[in-house]
């Protein structure tokens, strides 16, 4: 009967695109008739920001991925508005998903391979937790120097690729629990119904630990760019972890190396011979300032307040620095409750510009008592001379203190690498 | 001995029945699949292959179904256009690395060759996902490890000769198999 009705829907809602009068059609899940689909769109409905507000997702698109980056210029508190949550898909199109067709199946090494209606996954116990995602390629060496005004403020398209959110979903324990894990289970492989089927492999012990299968993000239904109607969320760990669109989780014995984690996902390094370091899951302790940042500028002397975001996947932040000397002196920040494990946290410092040049900067500490690192410290972990470092190759899990120069006319600088 | 034993059997009955008990489903929701059911979009390739469907192709053969379906994004040879490069080195002459990091994409990077296979199979072409036949997925693989210097223009790629394919970057990476958790020693920077 459902599918009937929504085979149906489909086709007014075709025939109503096809007819030039596409406002409003994408409400039709909401069971509207096609005639109220047909009107001009009611902007109430779902609202919208003041027009006043001009700052949106920074974009950048080719052949084979679309990227949206998070105006963290403009972030305030912890949560990323669903809207304005960064997106990084490895396709040029998004899967249009009808949920009453939708399925999640459990299989592979398991005694009970099921299948799940979302109706079923809503009928189980449900947690509501608030995480941060991040893009392994978020603050890339490549993004430093970019002038495409399509992507953004500095902050936005070279950190923008972190987003935090309240996720409500079942705990992908408890599927796995229902479909019995047979001895010898060790990893998983997940995929989504995206056209590039992506895939990506985890160790059983970490989803057996705190990954989620989430329907809702920030108290609404999980949106298609975020992988209506269901995702992957895989605290702390490097975005590709938290597969959108899922529909396919198969319990193996052996991690599945699938293309995205092969090719995309692994670094040549110099210290290690040119040989690739893959696998790295977690995203190690990072903090930015967001205001003031790259792009923004002072209009005088006075009285700022300095604020930023820090995060870890080792759980709660426990300390951000922040220098305004370009990290010869450091000051302990402010970190704004809530304060949670592998969840973005707001960190402010009072500061007072005296109209001289400035480079301010910031550090986390997380719980683990790992601290963020400088960029220099950075490449000397990877075996990365100085002198290499503005060619380097490595676009991904890139952690360094970003500085930004506060020039004497009250313009601020990306100071990277400069 | 008879008393021990029966005590035995009760005990081990006892026991079979508390694992069962942990075992059962909690909230009996969820469809159950058959094994059918299953086959029919369980399509995922692992390392070892155990899933790669019957089928064969050669590298002759993939240079049509390439030029037709692929060409268009990955240039006529694999040099990369619209999408990326997917060869490096040339016939009889492997990539043998290292590799830069702009290099990832081609298909002699890869340590397994049942990941070209896998991922052609499921995601390519990108206008039309899951379209190639299973013989034509084989022919495109063969031809791109041709092209890259893998293997030789008539070899006949199938479900047991892709697993013989030897990949040049078989050893590139570090660890060898990946583990969680990784190297305490070692920050999560590293």
């Amino acid at each position: 009967m459902d599918s009937n009705r929504s085979g149906r829907r489909r086709f007014l809602k075709q025939a109503a695109a096809l007819a030039g009068v596409a406002a409003g059609a994408e409400r039709s899940a909401s069971g509207q008739s096609a005639q109220s689909e047909a009107q001009p769109k009611d902007v109430h409905i779902h609202g919208e920001p003041s027009r006043f507000v001009s700052a949106g997702r920074g974009v950048k698109t080719r052949i084979d991925h679309m990227t949206y980056y998070t105006p963290l210029q403009d972030s305030a508190g912890i949560i990323t508005p669903a809207a304005l949550h960064f997106m990084q898909t490895h396709s040029s199109r998004l899967p249009d998903i009808d949920p009453q067709q939708h399925r999640l199946t459990i299989h592979g090494m398991v005694d009970r391979p099921l299948s799940f209606t979302l109706e079923e996954l809503k009928r189980l116990p449900s947690v509501s937790r608030i995480y941060f995602l991040e893009c392994h390629g978020n603050g890339s060496s490549l993004l430093h120097g970019t002038d495409d005004p399509k992507m953004g403020l500095p902050v936005q398209y070279i950190h923008g690729m972190t987003s935090c959110s309240e996720w409500t979903g079942v705990l992908l324990s408890v599927l796995l629990k229902e479909a019995g894990l047979q001895k010898g289970a060790s990893w998983l492989v997940s995929e989504g119904a995206d056209d590039g089927k992506f895939s990506h492999t985890l160790p059983l012990a970490k989803a057996m630990d705190d990954v989620m299968v989430a329907y809702a993000q920030n108290g609404e239904p999980v949106r298609p760019e975020q992988g209506y109607p269901l995702r992957l969320v895989v605290p702390g760990w490097e975005g590709p972890s938290s597969v959108k669109w899922l529909r396919h989780i198969k319990v193996v014995d052996q991690p599945y190396m699938t293309w995205n984690e092969s090719m995309n996902h692994s670094i040549p390094r110099h210290d290690l011979d040119g040989k690739s370091r893959w696998y790295h899951f977690e995203m190690a302790p990072k903090s930015v300032i967001t205001r003031p940042s790259g792009g923004l500028k002072l209009p005088g002397r006075g009285f700022y307040e300095i604020t930023g975001l820090a995060w870890s996947s080792g759980g709660a932040v426990s300390k951000v620095d922040v220098s305004t000397d370009g990290g010869r002196s450091w000051k302990e920040a402010k970190l704004q409750t809530p304060v949670l494990p592998k969840a973005h946290t707001r960190f402010t410092l009072d500061w007072t510009w005296d109209g001289e040049e400035a480079v301010l900067q910031s550090r986390c500490t997380d719980e683990r008592g790992e601290v963020q690192p400088s960029l220099a410290e950075l490449n000397r972990n990877w075996g990365i001379t100085d002198t290499d470092q503005q060619k380097t190759s490595r676009a991904i899990h890139i952690n360094a203190i970003q500085p930004w120069r506060v020039a004497r006319d009250g313009s601020v600088h990306d100071a990277m690498f400069s | 001995m008879r008393c021990s034993l029966n005590l035995l059997v009760s005990v081990m009955i006892l026991a079979a029945a508390v694992a069962g008990l942990a075992q059962s489903r909690t909230y009996n929701l969820g469809t159950p699949l058959s094994q059918e059911e299953i086959r029919a979009f369980d399509f995922m390739v692992g390392p070892e292959g155990k899933e790669l469907p019957p089928g064969r192709g050669t590298a002759k053969e993939g240079a049509e179904i390439f030029a037709k379906r692929c060409a268009v994004c990955h240039g006529r040879n694999g040099e990369g256009g619209a999408a990326q490069r997917l060869v490096l080195g040339s016939p009889g002459n492997p990539h043998l690395g290292p590799f830069k990091d702009t290099e990832k994409s081609a298909t002699s990077y890869y340590p397994y060759p049942t990941i070209a296979w896998d991922y052609i199979n499921r995601a390519m072409p990108a206008n039309k996902p899951g379209s190639l036949t299973h013989d034509e997925v084989y022919a495109v693989v063969a031809f791109l490890f041709y092209r890259n210097g893998i293997i030789q223009e008539n070899d006949v790629l199938d479900d047991k000769s892709l697993l013989k394919v030897e990949m040049p970057n078989r050893n590139g990476f570090v660890p060898a198999v990946p583990v969680w958790p990784p190297n305490p020693k070692k920050p999560s920077w590293y």
